[in-house]
């Protein structure tokens, strides 16, 4: 066996393994740091070649331990999951390398080697969620991510983060438990756990009362965990509390991964085993996600802490992806799957300008940032350039989501012209929630204590984060200008899962 | 050089001496003096591909595709070809002028001005030459982002409140109409390319073709048809060589561009004709035209009369797109050229008002033609030809709209469009008669010997030894270039005119 074999499995194992070694240690320098970096850019890297291996000869399967499927753990790695898969590990990487400076400031050196065992932890857990096909073995991940996950959220460097894990912890259990008693009545129905396996054996037992509570469960555990709409209360608390960095890596990825398992349970056994299952999710779910981005787009409006007006932004942006999703159409899936991977860019572009302005100025409220664009120019210039992107500038990754989720929505008719008409009023209001920020940063003079031409010195951001933040500044545009990769990755999944359904 | 290569320069030019800008913004010499060494080489290289538009080619490029049949891709034809010259011309003078008056007014952030002055540009010239109204859309959007800079520049309350509206209604506009415009043109003929005689007449049925008038005409937020029109006025709280070039020539235009594009090439003049909503669009542009003059009547200062005035102008090329047929489409593509040389002149001259007297309101213009002789006999002649009296160049356009709408049998228009043109003579001349007749008022005198002088050194411009105090030369020259091109205009119209009437005919 090669190793190029092994990699389905290895891209799971390695921060699991480092993880326990990094908490032994527990080692105060430096050190802690520079080895979840490197395990995280290793991930990445395997998950480049797992893409590049997919794109090239379709799905692969590993089977745990060679124990033949039905009955040992399987992993499957289509198009979709080797998408998430660089997500998870590149917002992982961009985080941890734009985030180190953050960290020192916002989170005591003597938890930080623990810390960063958490990251990995959670890490593991969020792409053994992508990565295995196995219904059980999502919850596992599940649980391992989000435990690790309360734990980074509780060191953030205010108090109010303790409450504001408690909520998630709160939030994220029910979602857990949920999903754990749906997965229950699919195992009683079907006497077996991996999706692909279930799949076939629904059949004969579809459209039975206990296989609709299976699915009712499933999606409302999910959504909890999404943040869907109106379930996304813990999510902007989350981010705004949450050391900066666990910030960005959250914001870019951890909600995704619920709407990947969401995904996959709708498209490869719920659709294709309800009869009338689709008409009934998408009738509860598109005004759901009207609901999602209409309000998140207009409370973020009235945000004035960034990161706050981000987790809002966020809770739109999901609500587009979900609304892809309920199209049930190949088309939006489409959709969805692009804007997955072009809101991580966005988002984690987003979220490391901002950790930029707190390294430098200790907040991320808007009264305390006014004329920062003079001060640290490059950084905001980049925040600016993301926030074109989110809006949906021509040129810009967001605009290519756009394009393709109004282009899916307009194949529903007069339901589509309605939806399109809201959407991109939410973008106008996107508009103004960017354009405050520009708005504070170019032409208000500084605040107290900072004023006069003499306290105008340049204060950019630290250089690593800078190097960041101007990479996904320009893969915002490079996938706006030439988006072939998500969007012959979209196509195939959207091949696969919609031919699941006829 | 290929055609292919001169358009590529053109678009790199001021994208690069954007950059340039910003890089030797510490040395303003140097900076200044390579601003408008740049306009005129892009000037030059944009003129040079006239002769092969003239010889009936459509030189094209096409750069990528960004999904798949949606392509960034250039082709020029008659009425982006004239627009380009128009933009890259008068960015000449307007680069020459604004040295002048930046120095002169003593603004703040010249380089980050410069720099963003010359995106605009850029943003301009790629909508002249976009092959697409994708690609049209993308270029509309940069103008639209990269002059809110411009529009907030004094950083006031005023100027962000303004640049606000600006901002909000030309993005609103935009993604809110123009964008699922498009998205239903596309989803419907799976193209989005300018066709000559339209793309939309085989594919859309009349009763969505209707609907989707509406929302181009109304989406193109640049062409300032009411009840979007507000971002205009609002735009004029930036300094004036932004409300000269861009607001009187490059953005506005850029919209009603646009409109005629759509027109001619999207919907196509035999299916516009058909279409019900064409008539309604006819009379919003009627009533923006007449309302607007109404308004400009009651403004008392003279940039805000100047923007109410540009938005009655663009509405008369809108009505003439609605009218849709050749005559009435020519005087429109006439009216990008005539309109823009006139309204520069005058907004040249009320830069060099502010600049050398420090006035902005009309009733302070009493007897000011005695000191500033050249700036009010300038104002004059472009006031002259914006209301479209010979001989100078207005008149042409004005004439040929008239003809369209008999043509068209629209007894209405006529009626609107004479009743217009006297609202303009109400409006444009009262300051230029103040200037030239009445007497200065008596505190001005005295201030003038006062303290005028130590204040305004820098300031101090051409022609003190005669008792004049006119602005500096560097604004002069321009404003003066402007006004004899209105009148040059009239004389020379022939050529322009056979130029655009090639969009029908194919040849010259």
């Amino acid at each position: 066996m090669t190793l190029t074999e092994q990699l389905p499995i290895l891209v799971v194992v390695l921060p699991m393994f480092v993880a326990p070694l990094l908490a032994v240690l527990a080692s105060r320098g430096q050190l802690p740091w520079l080895v979840a970096t490197i395990t995280s850019a290793l991930t990445f890297v395997i998950a480049v070649a797992l893409t590049s291996q997919v794109m090239a000869s379709g799905q692969i399967d590993y089977a745990l331990g060679n124990w033949p499927v039905p009955f040992g753990i399987g992993l499957t790695i289509g198009p979709l999951s080797a998408m998430i898969l660089m997500i998870v590990s590149g917002a992982s990487t961009v985080a941890l390398v734009a985030g180190r400076e953050s960290m020192n400031a916002e989170v005591d050196p003597s938890h930080q080697a623990l810390l960063y065992a958490s990251w990995l932890l959670a890490l593991t857990g969020l792409l053994g969620i992508a990565a295995t096909g196995d219904a059980f073995n999502v919850f596992v991940f599940m649980e391992i991510s989000s435990l690790a996950s309360y734990v980074m959220v509780a060191n953030g460097p205010k108090r109010q983060a303790l409450t504001a894990s408690f909520k998630y912890l709160v939030t994220g259990t029910l979602g857990a438990t949920f999903y754990l008693v749906g997965v229950g009545y699919l195992y009683m129905m079907t006497g077996t756990l991996n999706i692909a396996d279930m799949s076939v054996r629904l059949g004969e037992v579809s459209d039975t009362l206990p296989v609709m509570i299976a699915g009712g469960f499933i999606m409302l555990g999910l959504a909890l965990k999404a943040a869907l709409f109106p379930m996304h209360a813990w999510m902007p608390n989350a981010y705004q509390f949450a050391p900066t960095p666990v910030a960005i890596f959250f914001a870019a990825c951890s909600t995704k991964v619920a709407l990947f398992v969401m995904l996959r349970f709708q498209y490869e056994l719920l659709l294709p085993n309800l009869g009338p299952h689709a008409v009934f999710l998408s009738s509860w779910l598109i005004p759901l996600c009207v609901g999602g981005f209409l309000v998140g787009s207009a409370v973020a409006m009235f945000e004035r802490d960034l990161k706050r007006m981000l987790g809002y932004s966020s809770v739109a942006q999901l609500a587009y992806i979900v609304l892809g999703i309920s199209l049930v159409s190949s088309a939006g899936i489409t959709a969805s799957m692009i804007h997955f991977f072009n809101h991580a860019l966005i988002k984690a572009a987003l979220f490391v300008a901002v950790a930029g302005m707190i390294v430098r100025f200790g907040s991320s409220n808007l009264d305390q940032l006014g004329g920062i664009g003079k001060r640290m120019p490059l950084t905001v210039l980049g925040f600016v350039l993301a926030g074109v992107s989110l809006i949906g500038v021509p040129l810009t990754a967001g605009f290519i989501s756009k394009w393709y989720l109004i282009q899916a929505v307009l194949a529903e008719g007069v339901l589509g012209i309605v939806l399109t008409v809201l959407i991109l009023l939410s973008s106008l209001m996107a508009v103004v929630y960017i354009w405050k920020v520009v708005e504070v940063a170019y032409f208000k003079e500084p605040a107290d204590g900072h004023g006069g031409q003499a306290a105008i010195t340049r204060q950019e951001a630290p250089l690593p984060l800078l190097v960041v933040l101007w990479v996904l500044v320009a893969a915002n545009f490079w996938f706006g200008i030439d988006p072939s990769l998500p969007i012959s990755l979209a196509t195939q999944a959207a091949a696969s899962l919609v031919g699941g359904i006829q | 050089m290929s055609d292919q290569t001169l358009i590529l320069l053109a678009l790199s030019l001021p994208l690069i001496f954007s950059g340039v800008i910003a890089i030797t913004g510490a040395n303003r010499n140097l900076r200044d003096s390579l601003m408008v060494g740049s306009a005129v080489v892009l000037f030059i290289v944009v003129a040079s591909i006239l002769p092969s538009v003239v010889a009936g080619g459509r030189p094209s490029v096409e750069l990528f595709d960004i999904m798949p049949g949606l392509a960034l891709g250039f082709a020029i034809e008659p009425l982006g070809m004239i627009f380009a010259l128009v933009a890259s011309g008068l960015w000449v003078l307007t680069s020459i002028y604004g040295i002048g008056y930046m120095r002169g007014a003593q603004e703040k952030h010249q380089t980050r001005f410069f720099a963003c002055f010359s995106i605009a540009i850029f943003a301009a010239l790629g909508v002249a030459f976009a092959e697409n109204m994708f690609t049209l859309f993308i270029f509309y959007e940069v103008l639209s982002l990269s002059t809110y800079p411009l529009v907030a520049h004094k950083g006031s309350e005023q100027a962000k409140r303004g640049a606000r509206i600006y901002l909000g209604l030309l993005l609103g506009t935009s993604i809110g109409l123009l964008l699922p415009a498009m998205l239903i043109t596309w989803w419907l003929t799976g193209t989005l390319a300018f066709q000559p005689g339209g793309i939309l007449q085989d594919n859309v049925s009349r009763s969505v073709g209707a609907i989707l008038l509406i929302l181009y005409m109304f989406g193109i937020g640049k062409a300032a048809l009411m009840p979007f029109h507000r971002w205009l006025p609002s735009a004029m709280v930036a300094p004036t060589p932004v409300s000269a070039l861009l607001h009187a020539v490059a953005v506005v235009k850029a919209g009603v561009f646009t409109v005629l594009k759509v027109s001619v090439y999207l919907f196509g003049l035999e299916y516009l004709q058909s279409l019900w909503s064409a008539d309604l669009v006819m009379w919003v542009a009627a009533f923006t035209l007449l309302a607007a003059s109404i308004v400009a009547l009651q403004k008392t200062n003279l940039k805000a009369r100047l923007a109410y005035s540009t938005v009655s102008q663009l509405s008369y090329i809108v009505l003439g797109a609605m009218l849709a047929n050749e005559l009435a489409v020519t005087g429109g593509g006439l009216h990008i050229v005539m309109h823009a040389f006139g309204k520069i002149t005058l907004f040249f001259c009320a830069g060099a008002i502010y600049v050398a007297a420090h006035k902005t309101e009309i009733s302070q213009m009493d007897g000011l033609g005695r000191k500033m002789p050249i700036t009010m006999f300038a104002f004059l002649l472009g006031a002259l030809s914006v209301i479209g009296a010979p001989p100078l160049g207005g008149f042409w356009s004005k004439w040929n709209l008239l003809l369209g709408a008999v043509d068209a049998q629209q007894q209405i228009m006529i009626v609107v469009f004479l009743l217009s043109t006297l609202l303009n003579i109400a409006y444009l001349l009262p300051p230029v008669v103040r200037a030239f007749l009445l007497s200065p008022p008596k505190e001005d005198r005295d201030d003038h010997h006062d303290g005028h002088h130590e204040d305004h050194h820098d300031t101090r411009g051409f022609g003190h030894r005669f008792g004049l105090s006119e602005a500096p030369l560097f604004c002069l020259i321009p404003l003066s270039l402007t006004a004899i091109g209105t009148l040059l205009l009239f004389f020379f119209v022939g050529p322009i005119r056979g130029f655009i009437q090639s969009i029908f005919t194919g040849v010259m």
